[in-house]
């Protein structure tokens, strides 16, 4: 493959992904409203279009043509800049994901993935620890009380819980021997859902202390306490207003993808199939099929993760801010430490 | 190619020491400073040394920079003031400055063997890097340990010796 030819696919899959990403963040949003609406025992949108299907274009479009304010005390620099980090670390991890099966598309294509690097997983760990400006300047720069206490809180908790959420992936890392999402997920399709880390590969204590760790870094109920509304009014983006709020919104949305993604090709097998054990179940050898059949695994077990998430929100309510602090120091470090030291006797051990 | 990206993230990692150096507000001034670390991740990652680029993203960028923007940011540091002092340190800082940089580039030139360390030299694994680090260095390595254990025990201790009943409220 020549240069230009590289260059041309990758251009190709960038801006095909990111379409995707973007309208997977906008039906989010949608599916959260409609989620937690059943939940809450009433419609959620419902009128523009069937099913409600069209709030977000029309949502999207009412945030665009909004009035852009600018309060006269922010710190404009850092105050334009802050929603741009936000969004484009929310968008730049998914370049190392893989989505389906590798060998679709012919040698050096990868047509299910940007970038297929060594080190993914370490490449996602370190835009999230990244990310944590777009909240702390957009706090600090605004020159408002509720704002900065809110990127104080956002910023204390993302750093308490990435470490957790770094130790839990360890036992997988272990496990797999590579930072490579592609072998990781490779190491884990032997026999269908036996062989995946929740499972057979005994990291279900890590798949619970990594959910917990990426709902507080995502700053998503109940680890909400950035954007307490009883107590902060809106956090870190209470001075934001039009678009440049919609690129909070829409990297908190990103970010909730990213972490289902990671969850899925970490514990549950990427784009495998959760039945490749059972003989009686249908397989196809038609490569077109099976490039369908990964896209179809890899989309349900994300959605599966976006639900539980959304499930969550409208079920629990939030933590104080103390408990935060100890949940995340005292019992979840320890805890993946534990899982840490258990894998590596078990890997030495056999 | 590696040439253009090295030319591009070089003049990054200049554009932004240099700013780091001019600006006058010290949250600017951080934030100099992390672009300075972003841009030499990638000419680690240009040299093959995949860990040590996103070991340099994960750590400097993502979590020392952060406690540096936490500082100013909770301190609320203002603008730099010119004062007699910091006139002078201007004018004695540009000529040692220069012969800093004078010294360490003769001494780089004069160096054997340098010029032979190109890029695209294939990529040192974190598997081959590992090994290296837990083989032929564990010893070093546990005491580098050992020693940032103490630090933090210093840091601790000290933090707590500054008000005496701070302790009994941390401990409530």
């Amino acid at each position: 493959m020549t240069i230009l030819e590289f260059f041309l696919w990758s251009l190709l899959k960038v801006v095909v992904v990111t379409v995707v990403l973007l309208l997977a963040v906008s039906y989010t949003v949608l599916l959260e409203r409609k989620v937690v609406g059943r939940i809450q025992n009433r419609w959620g949108p419902s009128r523009v279009g069937p099913f409600g299907l069209l709030q977000t274009l029309v949502d999207g479009a009412k945030l665009f043509l909004k009035e852009d304010l600018t309060p006269i005390g922010v710190y404009k620099p850092l105050y334009l800049l802050a929603p741009i980090i936000a969004l484009a670390c929310s968008l730049i991890s998914i370049a190392v994901v893989p989505f389906g099966a590798p060998d679709v598309g012919g040698p050096g294509i990868n047509l299910f993935q940007i970038a297929n690097v060594n080190i993914a997983l370490l490449i996602i760990l370190g835009v999230t620890s990244v990310s944590v400006y777009g909240v702390a300047l957009a706090g600090w720069s605004s020159n408002n009380k509720y704002s900065l206490l809110g990127a104080l809180r956002s910023s204390a908790q993302m750093i308490s819980y990435e470490l957790a959420l770094g130790l839990s992936l360890v036992g997988v890392v272990l496990r797999a021997g590579t930072f490579n999402l592609r072998n990781i997920v490779e190491q884990q399709a032997a026999k269908g859902f036996l062989t995946w880390n929740v499972f057979g590969g005994l990291q279900i204590l890590a798949f619970f202390i990594y959910l917990t760790a990426a709902y507080a870094e995502t700053n998503r109920s109940p680890f909400d306490l950035p954007e307490a509304e009883s107590e902060l009014t809106g956090g870190y983006h209470t001075e934001y207003s039009s678009m440049k709020f919609a690129m909070f919104f829409m990297a908190e949305y990103g970010n909730m993808i990213t972490v289902s993604c990671v969850a899925t090709l970490l514990f549950l097998g990427g784009w495998t199939s959760p039945f490749a054990n059972l003989h009686w179940f249908p397989a196809t050898h038609n490569p077109v099929l099976l490039a369908f059949a990964s896209l179809f695994w890899f989309v349900l077990k994300v959605f599966f993760f976006l639900f539980l998430y959304i499930w969550v929100r409208g079920t629990l309510p939030r933590f104080r801010y103390d408990q935060l602090m100890n949940f995340g120091w005292r019992v979840l470090m320890p805890l993946a430490i534990l899982n840490i030291v258990g894998t590596s006797l078990w890997l030495a051990y056999r | 190619m590696h040439l253009i990206l090295f030319f591009i993230f070089a003049g990054c990692a200049l554009a932004g020491a240099v700013n780091l150096l001019l600006q006058s507000h010290p949250i600017n001034s951080a934030l100099s400073l992390i672009v300075v670390m972003i841009s030499l991740a990638v000419l680690y990652l240009l040299l093959g040394a995949e860990f040590l680029a996103i070991a340099q993203i994960i750590v400097y960028a993502g979590a020392v920079m952060v406690l540096f923007t936490f500082v100013v940011m909770l301190l609320n540091a203002g603008r730099e003031e010119r004062t007699r002092g910091s006139r002078a340190a201007l004018a004695l800082g540009f000529p040692a400055a220069v012969a800093i940089v004078a010294i360490i580039a003769t001494v780089i030139l004069r160096a054997q063997g340098l010029s032979t360390a190109g890029v695209q030299q294939g990529i040192t694994s974190t598997a081959e890097l590992s090994r290296v680090l837990f083989h032929g260095l564990l010893l070093p390595f546990e005491i580098t340990s050992v020693l940032i254990l103490i630090a933090i025990l210093g840091a601790v201790a000290l933090a707590r010796q500054g008000n005496g009943d701070g302790e009994r409220k941390a401990g409530k």
